[in-house]
């Protein structure tokens, strides 16, 4: 639990212990309490965890060519959060249910998400993708914190309903400061409801330091809330998957709402639009880079011998496999028909928007018409 | 048939859906032991218990963002908001999540909220409880916006907004919450006309003059002194904001010739600049006379001691029927 020169470059006060099992070195640390929660994670539940980050991260380049080479139109990396959403993703359970933010990649993988379905939107060819109902996961979410709300609120009913379930939503640091994420908490306290907030301090809301969202650790504010909080190391997959297992814990089991900050970094820019050459410090970048979750894990597989050649390859081959897959099924999309533009607005019918539909669908039948004359 | 007022035919409403579906759950702030600050949900969170009458903390966002998600859950939330300008701290949910979910889940997700807003003035209220905010929501795609007249209206049209799939805006014209009503507590709910229909409350053949919510009464009592006059309106009810039934009025307008809209709203960018522009596009060769408009001017909503002055009253419709019909008014002889 020792934060020994792992504060964030960006200027924050760590002023918390947190939760540190597995140092940037890969050398595991004890922890009775936490390690309590990781009785069944035996090498190859190790070597799974690490599969799971290297495809994700795997997906995400993938994703990031995909739309440098103009087949998507946008893309949110995820690069470095790999530990934090991998050890958070794998904790939950089936009927647990997830409201994200955008930048959910690797906790949509933990949910059995398709590879169309994780492009879909960034493509451009409709405005979600996954069949929430599937993936016990909601659309994600753009307005920043909207979403704590939701999942607050689907908490309640759960609760309403008699429910040992969890409810966990997604968001990143600047979503602290916005009135959803705070009216979310002030909520779920009142009504004790049964939701884990899941920060990702990622230090960078776009190009705003953390600092400029809050002048003390996050994870200090859901206390005056009424709401527990831990800290923990958001690049050390086992200590992001102890601490989400004992807090989807106790909010299953009526303990109420419970709050992690898992302190990690985007080594990437915002999105595919954004230049973090213009705010940052690459210092700071290569900083981080000593403390990424990916090769943290290696090396303490490879001191366990966990980390032969025929894993690795194993690993290398699923991660192709994936990237493939994905570049499969994105360039597979077919494009959505003209008048799908019209569906779902309402579930009951609406004269209004019937007639814009009718009218529009003889608009475009003109260019048909005009194109069948012509041949 | 029972004598009851506006607010007891919404509370009986509200009993009603209660009683009918237990995923319909009420949450706003002091609407439970208090029985809402205009005493719309008495007596419900005694006889329905706290999971379904909710009283909740003072974050409109809160109480709207909330109800999403237990939409999520198969639940039918009926949010109260307390008072008009109380709207706007909910307004990004509404707008960004309420109206579009149903849309973004590609129909996976439904959104069945009620918003209950009290709405409008002329009861000499303070800053921020006297405003028209239907605009704003009728510009927003995937939310339906209606407003009843009349106790009869407001028993059935709460459950029949309850009991809409999409989310309904429903917009409560607090000054009427007392005035009195026939209502058959017995009325069967798919008998009842439907939700998205306008009402001719009144045949007439002169002119036609539209009016919603809390100005219908107005509308009447002005078509009672116009025809005291000899001038015959046709009244019409529009009930639903959103969508405008511009069917109903535009098979009035095609008799009459003539359209006056009336709303407490500010006019620019109203709900009678869209009518206006609908009605004259459906309906251009039958015109005799521009659609007129006699609304709240584009100000805030004023003081008690002047707003007599911003919301129609009787004189200021005539004076708008006078200027469809071509006599005397007061903008005779004015250019533009």
């Amino acid at each position: 639990m020792s934060l020994a020169g792992a504060g964030p470059a960006t200027g924050e006060k760590i002023s918390e212990p947190w939760v540190q099992l597995l140092t940037p070195a890969g050398v595991r640390v004890p922890e009775p309490h936490y390690d309590s929660w990781l009785e069944d994670i035996d090498g190859g539940r190790l070597q799974g965890l690490y599969r799971d980050m290297v495809v994700v991260r795997r997906i995400d380049v993938e994703a990031t060519a995909l739309q440098r080479q103009g087949e998507l139109a946008l893309w949110p990396p995820l690069l470095g959060q790999e530990a934090a959403q991998i050890g958070s993703g794998r904790a939950l359970a089936p009927d647990d249910f997830v409201f994200p933010s955008y930048r959910e990649t690797g906790v949509a993988y933990c949910r059995g998400v398709e590879y169309a379905d994780l492009v879909k939107v960034w493509r451009g060819n409709a405005p979600s993708s996954w069949d929430p109902y599937r993936l016990n996961m909601a659309p994600m979410q753009i307005i920043i914190g909207a979403q704590a709300l939701h999942a607050t609120g689907y908490a309640m009913a759960t609760k309403f309903d008699g429910a040992e379930t969890a409810t966990m939503t997604y968001f990143g640091d600047g979503a602290t400061s916005q009135g959803d994420l705070n009216e979310a908490m002030v909520f779920a306290a009142s009504f004790q409801a049964p939701v884990l907030f899941f920060c990702q301090n990622n230090q960078w809301a776009i190009s705003e330091p953390v600092r400029v969202q809050a002048q003390r650790a996050i994870a200090d504010r859901p206390p005056g809330f009424g709401i527990p909080s831990v800290r923990v190391d958001g690049n050390d997959v086992l200590a992001c998957l102890a601490v989400t297992r004992e807090a989807l814990d106790r909010v299953r089991t009526g303990a109420g709402p419970y709050f992690i900050e898992a302190v990690t970094y985007r080594m990437g820019p915002h999105t595919t639009a954004d230049d973090p050459t213009r705010y940052r410090d690459p210092n700071e970048l290569e900083d981080w880079r000593t403390r990424d979750p990916i090769d943290r894990l290696a090396a303490y597989l490879k001191s366990e011998g966990l980390f032969d050649d025929g894993f690795q390859a194993q690993v290398r081959t699923a991660a192709d496999d994936a990237a493939a897959g994905l570049r499969a099924a994105c360039t597979g999309l077919s494009d959505p028909s003209d008048l799908e533009l019209f569906d779902n607005v309402y579930s009951t019918p609406h004269a209004v928007l019937e007639r814009q539909k009718q009218h529009y669908a003889r608009y475009l039948a003109g260019f048909e018409a005009a194109e069948g004359g012509q041949r | 048939m029972t004598t009851m007022t506006f607010g007891q035919a919404i509370n009986a409403g509200l009993r009603k859906a209660l009683d009918r579906d237990p995923k319909v759950l009420l949450i706003g702030e002091d609407i439970g032991t208090l029985g809402g600050v205009f005493r719309i949900t008495d007596g419900l969170q005694k006889d329905f218990g706290a999971h379904r009458v909710v009283d909740s903390p003072l974050a409109e966002s809160g109480i709207l963002g909330t109800a999403v998600g237990m939409c999520f859950r198969g639940y039918r939330p009926v949010c109260e908001i307390q008072f008009d300008g109380f709207v706007y701290p909910a307004f990004d949910q509404i707008v960004s999540q309420v109206a579009k979910l149903h849309y973004r889940s590609r129909g996976r997700v439904k959104m069945p909220i009620t918003v209950r807003v009290p709405f409008g003035g002329g009861f000499g209220g303070a800053e921020h409880h006297s405003e028209s905010p239907e605009a704003y929501f009728l510009h927003t795609a995937g939310l339906r916006a209606v407003t009843p007249s009349n106790p009869q209206d407001a028993f059935l049209m709460v459950q029949q907004a309850i009991a809409c799939d999409d989310p309904v805006m429903f917009f409560e014209p607090k000054r009427r919450y007392h005035l009195k009503g026939e209502v058959d507590l017995e009325a069967d709910l798919s008998a009842a006309a439907p939700l998205d229909q306008a009402r001719i409350e009144r045949p007439g053949s002169d002119a036609t003059l539209v009016a919603y919510g809390p100005l219908v009464p107005t509308a009447l009592a002005a078509a009672d002194a116009a025809a005291d006059e000899g001038i015959s309106l046709e009244v019409i009810d529009l009930r639903s904001l959103s969508p405008l039934d511009f069917g109903t009025v535009a098979d009035s307008v095609r008799r009459t010739g003539r359209l006056v809209i009336t709303h407490e709203a500010s006019q620019t960018g109203g709900l009678g600049a869209e009518l206006a522009a609908g009605i004259t596009e459906r309906c251009f060769y039958y015109l005799e006379h521009a659609p007129v408009r006699v609304t709240g001017f584009d100000i805030p909503y004023p003081s008690a001691r002047m707003e007599q002055h911003h919301v129609p009253d009787l004189d200021r419709i005539l004076d708008g029927v006078d200027r469809v019909l071509d006599r005397p008014n007061s903008l005779s002889g004015l250019e533009d």
